[in-house]
């Protein structure tokens, strides 16, 4: 059956990426992670100094909303960077880990073990 | 878009997850995530006409001057592989645009209360209440003090039966521990039971 093999390869990169969607570009929430890549892909072009400081500031997976407080910018004028570097090729990012309501028992029992450590 | 998610590169960094303290002006927000948060609270600016107000919304500012929003988030490792923030997010109503893209994805909220002006929690209750989104009271006492009972809170509030009223200390680190362990059993308690499991919390 035709339509059943469609549907199986919409659903099929979903379930790859751990139910992850991909993120659209300018889709930076605030806890997004961001990593530079390195080294930078063959053919990278010069870059603005802002968005140099940006790819030392992710050599370490870091989220945008800390980013953003550590270059003392708005997290939209930082989304925007991103945007350009990501369009770069020069970094790679991590979407926070997706909430459902009804399924993620495991991670919650992890926020609780991570809470009595505290 | 083939490269760019970190996974597909073989590149690890942390899962990230977050919970909002909400509530009015003052009461004790930016107090708690410093509490429970490993980095001193971080402070970022958003520009509200960037963060997509129309310019008619910001008739009901009376300063000019307040054209931007802040927003304190602190951090704790859980593990390798996990992180969780937290989110002091601006108690007024005139915010609720941002809160609404501060509350995707979130595991859920502590309302906080100071009960000398439980109004100024008011707004963040119906926010919560009206989006289905898992939260909690924290009384925070100021001076320690604690003139109600939860029962008595619940009621003035209008709170559903089921709603957890803590009474807490958001200058405590252990107060406020127990504040975001009583919304992850909640969270726990309702998971296991859609999922068809008897509740387990230790
Ligand atoms: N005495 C006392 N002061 C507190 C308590 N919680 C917060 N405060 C103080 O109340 C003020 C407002 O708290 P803050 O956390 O900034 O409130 P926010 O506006 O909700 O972020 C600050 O000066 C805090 O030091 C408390 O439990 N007891
Ligand atoms: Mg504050």
């Amino acid at each position: 059956m035709n339509g059943g093999d469609t549907a199986g390869r919409l659903v099929r990169p979903f379930t790859l990426t751990g139910g992850r969607t991909r993120p659209d570009r300018g889709d930076f929430t605030l806890i997004t992670m961001v990593i530079a890549v390195d080294p930078p892909p063959d053919g990278s072009t010069r870059l603005q100094p802002e968005h140099g400081r940006i790819l030392r500031l992710c050599a370490e997976p870091i989220v945008v909303a800390e980013l953003a407080t550590r270059l003392d910018l708005p997290v939209s004028v930082v989304s925007i960077m991103l945007c350009d570097l990501l369009q770069a090729g020069r970094i790679v990012v991590q979407p926070p880990r997706p909430v459902s309501r009804t399924t993620d028992l495991e991670l919650l029992q992890k926020v609780r073990e991570g809470l009595d450590r505290l | 878009m083939t490269g760019s998610d970190a996974t597909a590169q073989g590149v690890t960094a942390p899962d990230t997850v977050k919970i909002l303290i909400a509530g009015g002006f003052g009461v004790g927000k930016t107090t708690m995530v410093g509490s429970v948060s490993e980095i001193v609270p971080l402070r970022t600016e958003e520009p509200l006409t960037m963060a997509g107000l129309g310019v008619d919304d910001l008739n009901g500012i009376e300063e000019k001057r307040a054209t931007t929003v802040a927003l304190d988030f602190g951090r704790i490792t859980i593990s390798q592989d996990l992180v969780l923030y937290l989110f002091g997010t601006p108690g007024q109503q005139r915010f609720w645009f941002m809160w609404n893209d501060l509350a995707i994805g979130a595991l859920g909220a502590v309302v906080l209360v100071d009960v000398r002006r439980p109004e100024s929690s008011f707004a963040a209750i119906d926010f919560f209440e009206r989006r289905r989104i898992p939260f909690v009271i924290g009384v925070n006492g100021f001076h320690g003090l604690h003139p109600y009972a939860p029962e008595e809170i619940r009621e003035a509030l209008a709170l559903p039966d089921g709603a957890q009223v803590l009474l807490c200390d958001a200058r405590e680190r252990g107060s406020c521990r127990e504040v975001l362990t009583a919304l992850i059993d909640q969270l726990i308690a309702t998971t296991a039971r859609a999922n068809g499991h008897p509740a387990r919390t230790s």
